[in-house]
């Protein structure tokens, strides 16, 4: 990768993007084998820097970067030097003085990445930063898609739910319009961006009018703290007009997948039924993303070790 | 020395040759005794024993007055004091700040603003007229004692909670009547609070593609359209602070055009920085209002040129380093402006045809004296004025830097660190007194 760090999918190129899945698929390849490693990364050190909970993103990055053989420290902000009110800077400064060769980190606040990539000297690695983005997940759901369907270019994809608050929306965005994907998002007018007229997408309001000409629905996280600040009038009214229930289903065409990032609302933004039948790859999602994410920690990290070991 | 041992000391008297006055006129200044004593070929004359500046090449204009500083003393000494803010504010040309009432304690009462303007004048580098709170503890329910304000050693004249909207529209207009009865202003920070609810950028594409909450300019707009509305009901006085959009500019012209007694400021910053630039999400760019658009700053400059907008203030707003060294989220709003705020409407104003110096001279000197009631400030360069001028060598340029000379400002919070700005200040005169010399602090 030409760029050291994984912050934005906007940053990616196309044949930058394809060279991450193309690494993906060979990586997948070792999750097959009875010792599902390789040396590549070995004597490297890779912090797990999460602020923010998130058992499933910080145990599939530790399981790439174990893949890979690399030394992993999971810092958890609780309990830490950062609950006695260190700074960003001083934990980035911090890090760089144990070594760390990668940063993963996932934070609260938009931008926070950015800044931490200003003074580490380390790869940093987006985890998802507050409602800016979350690269690795965009990746690994193109990489999904291109699993089930056998190709990006063209695809149809409807993005359904919160994109105005929505790390996800905004990484897979960019990222699949990058890889010549139609996206639609589509939301409600209170949950979109003011401007998302200008992203590389369409917009729709109207899920029943989407569905129909969709390859792919992605449904989103309802964030219940939202409600009360009159984004939506009610769970109910929500998931009525938003909703993909199983009447909705019938609308999609029958080559079409469901996804979601997890942690997903049954009932009220997906069907159990949905959720659980072969359209849904919700658990592809989940393995597909430790493969993505040795893909993003061997590109970025793998020209410095010392030792060969490519997958 | 302070400004009552200036008093004390009888000043050399200072002769000014072959300055330009703001009308491009070349003339010679005699400064003595606190007053411009002779202008032209009698300022010679009468210059025996004087010391002489050879000022060809340089504007003078009359000493800037800033409406809105941040000096941060009492309370947050760390990030700047009366006497460092004020001595950056001789070296960008002032001679008169208002000092914003949010500090620690806040400038509620006339204990505090007049221990501010004890602070200023034993500073001696600038009259330092303290704002006082509109409402006490700024916490925008009860009317602080404007009154005792007003009639404290300080004699506050502009009232402001800023940092915070007066959202109320009760007290917003309570408040304006009651000035009415001491000469005072209302100097309104337009944010209506539940627009701007974790606000962090303007709103628009950058934010959006940044994941900010926005800032939206109607937050700002609305209370500027309201406020005119209750100032023109009521026959009061109101200033709205630091200006930053298009919607604004228009409101304010219509309720001018209206005859609404309303005027604006507008910050350097807005007239040239855009929100394009937080896209690395550096919050030395981090700043309330925020950045808006080109769009935007085109308004502002047309508004500032055609007398919409009525002055520029700066809204210097100093924080120690770990304030900005951090996330966006959690980073401080502000930054620093005395010391580069006249470079910046040279640049923004000047070198693009947009305004003369005369105008300079009008929008950062005579109108903001005369919306703050300052006396003595603001005054023309004429002989029998009172010896406040600054002289500013417009062909000179200089690139900024944020850490030491020629910043006196404890913080360094400058957006403008690395860039070349034209002009230099040279020399600033307080009632006949230098203050900065080959720009320099005396």
């Amino acid at each position: 990768m030409t760029t050291p760090h994984l912050l934005s999918t906007g940053d990616l190129s196309r044949e930058e993007a394809l060279g991450i899945l193309d690494t993906a698929s060979e990586m997948a390849r070792v999750g097959d084998r009875s010792v599902k490693k390789l040396p590549t990364l070995r004597g490297l050190t890779v912090v797990n820097l999460f602020f923010e909970d998130s058992t499933r993103t910080r145990t599939s990055f530790e399981l790439a970067a174990k893949r890979l053989s690399a030394d992993v420290i999971n810092f958890s902000a609780k309990g830490s030097s950062v609950s006695k009110g260190e700074s960003l800077k001083d934990t980035a400064l911090t890090l760089q003085a144990m070594g760390a060769d990668g940063i993963v980190i996932r934070h609260a606040a938009s931008g926070a990445a950015r800044r931490l990539a200003t003074w580490a000297q380390g790869c940093v690695v987006n985890a998802g930063d507050g409602t800016h983005e979350h690269p690795t997940q965009a990746l690994l759901d193109a990489y999904t898609i291109r699993e089930r369907l056998g190709r990006l270019e063209g695809v149809r994809v409807a993005i359904v739910g919160d994109i105005l608050h929505s790390r996800v929306a905004r990484s897979n965005v960019f990222l699949l319009a990058t890889l010549g994907v139609e996206v639609t998002v589509v939301a409600p007018p209170t949950l979109l961006p003011g401007t998302v007229a200008s992203w590389p997408c369409a917009v729709s309001y109207d899920l029943d009018e989407v569905l129909p000409k969709s390859d792919v629905v992605m449904m989103l996280r309802v964030q219940s703290e939202r409600m009360d600040d009159a984004f939506f009038p009610t769970a109910r009214e929500y998931s009525r007009r938003y909703g993909l229930d199983d009447e909705r289903l019938t609308r999609l065409a029958d080559h079409a997948i469901v996804m979601h990032p997890g942690p997903m609302i049954r009932g009220m933004e997906i069907s159990a039924r949905i959720a659980d039948s072969a359209r849904s790859t919700i658990t592809d999602q989940v393995t597909n993303g430790v493969s993505v994410r040795m893909a993003v920690l061997y590109l970025l990290l793998g020209g410095s070790a010392g030792e060969g070991g490519t997958p | 020395m302070g400004t009552e041992d200036r008093a004390a000391a009888t000043p050399t008297p200072v002769l000014v040759r072959g300055v330009r006055l703001p009308n491009g006129v070349q003339t010679d200044l005699l400064l003595r005794d606190g007053a411009i004593a002779a202008e032209g070929a009698g300022a010679v004359d009468d210059a025996v024993g004087a010391d002489v500046i050879d000022a060809s090449g340089l504007v003078a204009l009359p000493g800037l007055v800033d409406l809105h500083t941040h000096l941060r003393e009492p309370g947050r000494e760390d990030a700047e004091t009366v006497l460092t803010g004020s001595r950056g504010a001789a070296l960008g040309g002032f001679t008169a700040v208002h000092a914003m009432a949010n500090t620690e304690p806040v400038a509620d009462t006339a204990g505090v603003v007049e221990q501010v303007w004890r602070l200023g004048r034993s500073a001696g580098y600038c009259d330092v007229r303290p704002v006082g709170a509109v409402t006490r503890g700024l916490g925008g329910e009860q009317l602080a004692e404007l009154g005792a304000m007003a009639d404290s050693a300080a004699q506050v004249r502009v009232f402001s909670d800023d940092g915070k909207c007066v959202d109320d529209p009760l007290l917003m207009r309570r408040a304006l009547e009651y000035v009415k009865a001491l000469g005072g202003v209302i100097a309104q920070h337009a944010q209506e609070p539940r627009l701007t609810v974790g606000a962090q950028l303007n709103e628009g594409v950058v934010s959006d593609r940044l994941g900010l909450t926005g800032w939206p300019a109607v937050a700002e707009e609305a209370i500027i359209a309201r406020d005119c509305l209750l100032a023109e009901h009521v026959g009061a006085r109101l200033h709205i602070c630091h200006v930053s959009t298009k919607g604004s500019v228009r409101i304010l012209r219509d309720a001018k055009s209206r005859g609404c007694q309303v005027t604006a400021e507008v910050t350097p910053h807005h007239l040239l920085l855009t929100d394009d630039l937080a896209e690395n999400y550096d919050p030395i760019y981090k700043v309330n209002p925020p950045l808006r658009t080109a769009e935007d700053v085109a308004a502002l400059r047309e508004g500032l040129a055609d007398g919409t907008i009525d002055c520029v203030a700066t809204d210097h707003a100093p924080h120690p380093v770990e304030a900005k060294e951090t996330e966006w989220c959690q980073a401080a709003m502000g930054m620093l402006g005395l010391e580069t705020a006249l470079s910046v409407v040279q640049h923004t104003m000047v070198d693009t045809g947009l305004m003369s110096w005369e105008a300079v001279a009008e929008r950062m000197s005579h109108a903001p004296a005369r919306i703050g009631r300052v006396a003595d400030h603001g005054r023309p360069l004429r002989p029998g004025e009172p010896a406040n001028l600054t002289l500013h060598d417009p062909a000179a340029s200089r690139t900024v830097t944020s850490v030491g000379a020629p910043f006196a400002s404890k913080s360094t919070n400058t957006p403008f660190a690395g860039m070349t700005l034209p002009g230099r200040g040279v020399a600033t005169f307080l009632r006949g007194v230098p203050t900065v010399l080959d720009g320099n602090l005396t």
